[in-house]
């Protein structure tokens, strides 16, 4: 009995610099306990205090840990500089998409969630719900863990956490995506799509994790790199295993030939939980891709770099190309996010630290835009909801030109116009790929930017030099919870292209992994 | 505190304040805005009597602050006697024409004051696109141009106006996404050339480009500024927007702002890619022989006073693009010449049209016939504001037109011989215009035409004695000028050919051997 005491040593957690996960994580557990035990009419006050609280206090003990360069809870989390940089900026992101969430303006009806979810689509039980005026807060708790999810993903440090915390963001997210308050069944069928496909990914990376296992007798990053070091001629398993494992990530990222739900997922879902998964996940899930690629996988960096300038390329273009062909708004910044992924990806496949860094500024400025762009979709509205056709948009700088001049920004941002944080990340992952040797990608990139600028330049034409649409939809006018978040994304936009020098600084410093 | 950068801050502060003047006292913005025009036009006249045209510095009254280290952009600004004479001019036309286009905004919908706002915005941006020398720099001011004409035109133009202004944006918008691709290009060439990346035009001219990728990158730049001129055949857009446009901002348009393609092409075109430059010369020297004969011909059947007056400057900047690519001291030197003294011609031609038109209420030239017998100052005004755009001897365009014909002579005899017809053309457009309008029996409707006011002649008397001093006396700004084409063509490493007059030879001779030598 002393003997098997003796030998158990408790793990080691190190609580003070996984703080931030587990304010989160907690975060959700309380909301949780809000939605079972505080009376209706309160809720939505709770929530709202606890998840300013949780987000906020993460965030500050996110930056009280800047500079930390450790392994917490026995070297499953790594917390480094490309880890922490990457949760506040989720943090960030999170913050800004929480403003949406909680709107309850914007539609007459409340808010942008379903009455009542579990409710058959034009039931009865829904139509009952929904005039008796039931607004839900089980959104919260969903969203914090999802945020969660999130943070853990970015700072996986093996593969089993990794792949819990996959899920751990992920599931939140298919039911965030079928919440949708109009067009339920658009609704559901994206999240049903969404889930579907989830799974299988999610499948592809166990799968790949398995293979690793197999092959290096560990799941630690730190450990698989020794164990290739050891054997170097054994590739066969490792490359099927790694192939898996992009399949699992660059599904989570949106890259060409994973792409197909993005659109669907993007239109159906309530669009502030659009803008939360665009800007999120895209952080979180290429934490992850870059964290396996450099630390993991970095010594077999000439097996999948090929692989990566396919998808890379093949990304940048669908994405462009198809966007061109869209009509309604949310499909369009669906694909504008399947380009900016391709871009993204350029500094990932350039391995090195100015790619490392030059990513995750990108990440940080494309998740503010984006979350800035759904803000102002969900701003746009005819009688029946969200006007998301692209037609319907024609004017509407004349009506509404603050609205449409914010838009304006932001899709300029999106098209890498300088002054604009958007043209300041393409080029640092422009140049971060040259550097890295990828210029043909590089070359892809500027020709991809160049189509895509034609569709962000129409959609302003249309703001602003076509006449009115027979059936022009009115642009609500949101509380100050929508307009703080439009006016944030807007400026973060407009500061991080004209002085972006600091945050530059800050994501250089940051980008080294431990390893 | 640097020259330039004050310069830049007067016409900005200018444009904030008349912007926040109260919307119903119209005249105190109009005086406003021309004292702050008149401020930063002796600020200029202050910085040019300072200028060493002997300097062996590239550029002077330089300042340079870091701006976005990381990519190698800084905030530099610095003028050579190019850039010098073009910001010159462009400090001469903005009082001018406030002054003249003093009720141009008057009956437009938008706010009188927000008129002349944008032209001290706009003011900005011309000082600017002129004085950078880090080419991020210029490129950022070159596309924030493009939004206060866009304004001027779409909001205070005439009943096309926003046809006019949407054509314009998007075509100089497709224009300058090409030159920001040949941008990052550049960036990245130098990148793995000096290890950093720079964006500061000085170290760009030393790059060591193979000649593929410099020809890639020339186009970029080349389209844009193509665009910008406008060269045939990417030129429909301003004839729209010239006539949509109000007389002053059509000035400013035509006179300064499509100076900046041809100053472009001067500056960054020949001294960054020297070899592709070289390559392209036979095609570039084509169109230009194109726009000069076919804008001239199409001048001469408008029926448009202002369309008229497009069509002649499409002409004429064929001459500019001509002189700069034939690649010899006198060309360039002509060339620059040429884009002051057409600004200043135009500018008179549009200028006194501009106050023809508002008279009679018509665009029209049918409409007009007789018109010296009731309003003899502005028929001589016309007179000698068209025979500058003809280049008569004793015009300044005269001195700049030869040339640039000089020049293209001693490498391309054909060319300049073909060239010269444009002179001829020039003649018919301007002489058969004016006897159209001004002479023969008064048309009815003209009766009522009064002559010029002092305010109209105080603003365009200036312009004709720049128009005449320059033609008589063109030195001081030859001297200027002739330093900076030279060490341009240094940079190129393009040498005279050996016919040159005497005086060149020894800088002929230096030259090629430093052409030899690369």
């Amino acid at each position: 009995m002393n003997g098997v005491l003796e030998s158990f040593a408790s793990p080691e957690i190190r609580y003070a610099l996984v703080a931030p996960l587990l304010i989160v994580l907690g975060g959700g557990v309380l909301s949780v306990l809000v939605e079972a035990f505080v009376p209706r009419e309160s809720r939505r006050t709770v929530q709202l205090f606890l998840v300013t609280a949780v987000l906020l206090a993460s965030f500050i003990w996110v930056v009280r840990l800047a500079g930390t360069n450790e392994l917490a809870a026995e070297g499953t989390i790594a917390i480094d500089g490309p880890g922490l940089f990457m949760q506040g900026s989720i943090l960030l992101v999170a913050m800004v998409s929480a403003l949406l969430i909680a709107e309850r303006h914007v539609d007459p009806a409340g808010d942008a969630f379903a009455s009542q979810a579990s409710a058959l689509p034009g039931s009865v039980d829904e139509k009952a719900f929904t005039q008796q005026g039931w607004l839900q807060t089980e959104v919260w708790p969903l969203f914090l863990f999802c945020v969660g999810g999130m943070m853990l993903f970015t700072t996986a440090n093996d593969l089993l956490t990794m792949f819990v915390a996959l899920e751990v963001m992920s599931l939140p997210l298919y039911l965030m995506s079928g919440m949708a308050r109009r067009r339920r069944l658009l609704s559901q069928e994206a999240a049903m799509k969404y889930f579907l496909l989830g799974a299988y990914s999610s499948g592809f990376f166990v799968f790949g994790a398995a293979m690793l296992y197999g092959f290096s007798g560990t799941i630690s990053f730190p450990g698989i790199v020794e164990a290739m070091a050891a054997d170097p001629g054994n590739n066969g398993l490792l490359i099927a295993a790694i192939g898996l494992l992009f399949v699992g990530l660059l599904f989570k990222i949106g890259a060409v030939p994973f792409h197909q739900w993005t659109p669907d997922v993007y239109q159906g879902a309530p669009t502030p939980a659009t803008a939360f998964m665009a800007a999120g996940v895209k952080i979180a899930a290429f934490g992850g891709l870059l964290r396996l690629t450099y630390v993991a996988l970095g010594g077999l960096r000439w097996d999948w770099r090929p692989l990566m300038w396919g998808v890379a390329i093949a990304t940048m273009l669908t994405g462009a190309i198809v966007a061109l062909t869209q009509n309604d708004i949310k499909r369009m910044l669906a694909y504008s996010a399947i380009a900016n992924t391709g871009f993204m990806l350029i500094g990932v496949l350039s391995t090195n630290p100015s790619g490392l860094s030059s990513t995750m500024f990108y990440l940080l400025v494309y998740g503010f835009t984006t979350i800035g762009a759904f803000a102002i979709v969900s701003l746009v509205r005819d009688p029946t909801g969200e006007a998301t056709k692209l037609s319907q948009w024609a004017g509407l700088g004349k009506t509404s030109p603050l609205i449409a001049g914010a838009f304006t920004i932001l899709l300029l941002a999106f098209a890498g116009i300088p002054l604009t944080s958007g043209f300041t990340s393409k080029f640092a992952v422009f140049s971060a790929g040259i550097e890295g040797g990828a210029t043909p990608v590089v070359i892809v990139g500027v020709f991809a930017s160049a189509i895509a600028a034609f569709f962000y330049v129409r959609v302003i034409v249309l703001m602003f030099f076509t006449e009115r649409a027979e059936d022009a939809p009115a642009v609500v006018v949101p509380s100050s919870l929508t307009a703080v978040a439009i006016g944030v994304t807007v400026a973060v936009t407009v500061i991080l292209g004209v002085l972006p020098q600091s945050v530059l600084d800050l994501a250089d410093k940051a980008s080294t992994f431990i390893r | 505190m640097n020259w330039l950068l004050i310069l830049l801050l007067v016409p900005a502060i200018g444009a904030v304040v008349v912007a926040l003047l109260p919307k119903n006292s119209p005249e105190l913005a109009k005086q406003v805005a021309l004292g702050f025009s008149i401020a930063t036009l002796v600020l200029v006249i202050a910085m040019a009597l300072q200028f060493d045209a002997q300097s062996t510095e590239p550029f002077q009254f330089v300042t340079s602050t870091p701006w976005i280290e990381s990519f190698g952009i800084s905030f530099a600004l610095g003028v050579d006697g190019i850039a010098l004479v073009l910001v010159a001019m462009a400090a001469i036309l903005v009082p001018v024409v406030i002054l003249a286009g003093w009720n141009e905004a008057d009956h437009s919908d938008a706010p009188t004051k927000g008129y002349f706002a944008l032209m001290l915005a706009l003011e900005v941006c011309m000082i600017g696109v002129f004085s950078a020398i880090d080419v991020f720099l210029f490129y950022v001011f070159f596309e924030a141009m493009l939004i206060p004409v866009y304004f001027l035109i779409g909001r205070y133009g005439g009943a096309r106006r926003s046809y006019a202004a949407v054509k314009f944006l998007i075509v100089s918008l497709f224009g300058g996404l090409f030159m920001l691709a040949s941008l990052i290009g550049l960036y990245v060439v130098s990148q793995r050339e000096f290890g950093a990346g720079t964006f500061d035009f000085g170290a760009l001219t030393q790059l060591g480009m193979d000649s593929t990728t410099q020809r890639m990158l020339f186009l970029g730049f080349f389209f844009a500024f193509a665009v910008k001129a406008p060269l045939w055949p990417v030129h429909t857009w301003l004839p729209d927007a010239a006539t949509e446009a109000q007389p002053g901002s059509a000035v400013l348009l035509v006179g300064v702002l499509d100076k900046v393609g041809t100053f472009g092409m001067l500056r960054y075109c020949l001294q960054i890619f020297p070899e592709a430059s070289q390559f392209y010369t036979p095609l570039i020297i084509v169109m230009s022989l194109i726009g000069i004969i076919y804008g001239a011909l199409l001048a001469i059947g408008q029926t448009d006073i202002k369309r008229l007056i497009a069509y002649t400057s499409i002409s004429h900047f064929g001459f500019i693009t001509l002189g700069i690519f034939v690649l010899t001291s006198q060309g360039q030197s002509g060339s620059t010449l040429y884009m002051v003294n057409h600004g200043f011609s135009t500018a008179a031609l549009f200028l006194v049209a501009g106050f023809l038109m508002s008279r009679r209420g018509s665009k029209l030239v049918d409409d007009y016939g007789g018109v010296h017998k009731v309003a003899p100052l502005l028929a001589g005004f016309f007179l000698i504001a068209g025979l500058s755009s003809l280049a008569l001897p004793g015009m300044s365009s005269f001195v700049s037109e030869f040339l640039v014909l000089v020049g293209t002579y001693v490498r391309y005899p054909l060319v300049a011989v073909i060239a010269t017809t444009g002179i001829i053309l020039a003649s018919l457009y301007i002489l058969w215009l004016y006897q159209r309008t001004m002479t023969g029996p008064l048309k009815p409707g003209c009766e009522d035409i009064k002559d010029l006011t002092g305010r109209e002649v105080v603003a365009v008397a200036p312009l004709v004695a720049l128009i005449i001093g320059l033609g008589v006396f063109p030195a001081p700004a030859l001297d200027v000028i002739n330093p900076a084409v030279d060490q341009t063509l240094a940079v190129v490493g393009v040498g005279d050919p050996p016919v040159g007059v005497t005086a060149d030879c020894d800088f002929a001779d230096g030259c090629r051997e430093e052409g030899e030598g690369q």
